[in-house]
């Protein structure tokens, strides 16, 4: 075991430290300003996501391929036969644009949830990074960016797959993207609002099998809600992912209308009232 | 409950020759006596509610810049929760707290910019290499892009992990793992530095290890603040003590004025079966001489003054244990 050289590679002294406190580093730092959200301390946590992703986005990568996959096999040639077209579109166009709505889901809201919980009381990993300059808001913040956009990214796949199966590709599907992040930020900071209130992991599953799996079928993913009776078709208007797949479906088919603004405005007040609770919630249960 | 002071200056083993010899330019002068003289830490009337439980109970401690200050109690003495208090990760019911000049809460984050921490909890990402901990580190610390890849080296070097940069922490053994946490915390080159229980739970071999560490940050003028339970290590590498029981200060010195104060020069233990030390335990309080259980003995405190009157046994010379053990009325290891 080597004790601290007193001196540094570059030759500075080891901690511009005890007697001599008064030297650059620390009065840089003591005269610094520090601000809410600081863009050093997010970089810093999604740091590690980025790193952390390096190591599994190979299997990532592979589900959120074969997920859409096996939906436009199993809904595309099953159902597709059936019904050749859904509100003027082709079944398939219909499907790929909705799956996109599927993918942010999953790949936001359940990181929101394991990976916060996982996080903070298993790894403890955000015990430590409270130590550093890093406030909870900042914390949660970042989180919430990277999981969404990657969230964002992850959008694109179902489109695609879909092309592969007959989608036309037009440029407007890359819009996918951008509204996959705004929604994939909302649900994220679902995710974290749950996690920081549930008691056990084991808690997750009631909101996974009662709340999201309900609220990706009742979207109009797989099939429009005009078809569903009345009270169904009101509370999917109140469904974040509902104004997210119709969102991508315009923006696949260049069919914008002033709805679209609407849609995006439901996106925008998702993403923030999460964001905020989120941040509430969780920065509450991580300082006493 | 007699509370000797410690100034800035109580530094009594290793004191730095630099200082005290060297001849000091004015502007050096100065800056010595800014920092040393004044608190690195200052915590005063400081409370803790857990819902009906105290933790931490009126708490008045100044950190002197530049010691290494041991934060001795027993378990669920409230140390942890101190510690946890000058990160801004517990927030104090009542009192005002003072990290290097900054208020807590309010400006705890200016002062976590220039502290660095090792909880007692590993809390590493077991995932990660060494290098990739102290990289995410090096940026949360606003470690300038350019510098980074020196601090990192630095850290692995104080560390002793150099050769284990790019091994998973998930692989490190127990040691390592707490040299990494502890150059986690060193990342940023701070003044102060916070050790909650540096070396629980590990073998005596790599607890010397982490001593030699701990005292290579004293020599270089970092300011420690380091909470244990461990009687020895507190005796070997703190400059100031200050003993804590149900979450206040019950005493502070260096360990021998605290050894002095509350268990005397001299101990005597009395072995013997456990009738007879039944015996010398109600004669010695029906007398009024300081005792304590000891394992199989009767340890009598302040030997030196009973002339005579004590009984056959074992003279050695008290130490900081005795102290605690008085103070406290707990024995620890």
């Amino acid at each position: 075991m080597r004790s601290p050289d007193r001196r540094s590679s570059d030759g500075r002294e080891l901690g511009v430290t005890g007697d001599r406190g008064a030297g650059p580093t620390a009065a840089g730092m003591r005269e610094r300003r520090v601000r809410r959200l600081e863009p050093a301390a997010l970089a810093g946590v999604m740091m590690r996501d980025v790193v952390l992703f390096r190591r599994y986005w190979k299997a990532t990568t592979f589900s959120s391929i074969v997920q859409p996959v096996i939906y436009l096999l199993a809904f595309g040639l099953g159902f597709g036969r059936l019904v050749p077209s859904v509100d003027h579109q082709r079944y398939v166009q219909y499907l790929a644009t909705g799956v996109v709505a599927t993918a942010v889901l999953f790949s936001s809201a359940c990181p929101g949830m394991f990976n916060t919980f996982i996080r903070w009381r298993f790894q403890r990993t955000y015990d430590a990074l409270l130590a550093a300059p890093v406030d909870a808001e900042e914390l949660v913040t970042a989180e919430m960016l990277w999981i969404s956009a990657r969230a964002g990214v992850y959008g694109l796949a179902p489109l695609a797959v879909g092309l592969a199966f007959g989608l036309h590709a037009t440029p407007g599907m890359l819009l996918a993207a951008p509204v996959g992040f705004l929604t994939g930020f909302g649900f994220a900071g679902f995710g974290v609002l749950i996690a920081a209130e549930a008691k056990t992991i084991d808690n997750f599953n009631y909101i996974t099998s009662a709340v999201l799996t309900p609220m990706f079928l009742v979207a109009g993913t797989f099939f429009p809600i005009s078809g569903l009776p009345s009270a169904l078709r009101v509370i999917a208007r109140f469904n974040p992912l509902y104004h997210c797949v119709a969102l991508v479906r315009d923006a696949a088919l260049d069919s914008f209308s002033g709805a679209d603004l609407g849609h995006a405005a439901v996106l925008l007040a998702f993403a923030a009232a999460m964001w905020r609770l989120a941040v509430w919630r969780l920065g509450r249960r991580l300082v006493d | 409950m007699t509370r000797p002071r410690t100034g800035g200056m109580t530094r009594t083993r290793s004191p730095r020759t630099d200082t005290a010899s060297s001849p000091a330019p004015e502007a050096a002068d100065y800056a010595r006596t800014v920092t040393v003289g004044s608190a690195a830490i200052s915590m005063s009337g400081v409370v803790k509610r857990f819902g009906e439980v105290t933790a931490v109970a009126g708490l008045d401690l100044d950190v002197p810049a530049g010691v290494c200050f041991g934060l001795l109690g027993p378990n669920g003495a409230g140390k942890s929760t101190t510690m946890r208090m000058l990160t801004a990760q517990a927030i104090a019911d009542e009192g005002e707290i003072h990290v290097l000049g900054h208020r807590l809460p309010q400006q705890s984050k200016q002062a976590r910019m220039a502290m660095g921490v090792a909880p007692q909890l590993d809390n590493l990402d077991v995932e990660l290499t060494c290098r990739q901990t102290l990289a995410v580190f090096a940026c949360l610390y606003r470690v300038p892009r350019t510098r980074r890849a020196a601090a990192v080296a630095r850290a692995l070097q104080i560390a002793n992990l150099s050769a284990r940069a790019d091994t998973v922490v998930r692989e490190l053994s127990g040691g390592m793992r707490r040299r990494l946490l502890i150059a986690r915390a060193l990342i940023h080159e701070p003044r102060l530095v916070l050790l909650d229980e540096p070396t629980v739970g590990l073998d005596p071999q790599v607890r010397q290890e982490l001593w030699t560490l701990i005292d290579g940050l004293r020599t270089a003028g970092v300011t420690v603040l380091m909470s244990t339970h461990y009687i020895e290590e507190a005796e070997r590498l703190a400059d100031t003590v200050a003993v804590m029981s149900s979450g206040r200060i019950v005493a502070q010195g260096t360990p021998a004025q605290l050894t002095a104060a509350h268990a005397g020069r001299e101990v005597i233990e009395v072995y013997g079966p456990p009738a007879t030390l039944e015996r010398l335990e109600a004669d010695a309080t029906a007398r009024g001489w300081e005792h304590r259980r000891s394992g199989p003995a009767l340890a009598l405190l302040r030997a030196e003054t009973l002339d005579g009157e004590a009984p056959e046994g074992v003279r050695r010379p008290a130490n900081l244990e005795d102290a605690f053990v008085a103070l406290t009325g707990q024995e620890i290891e």
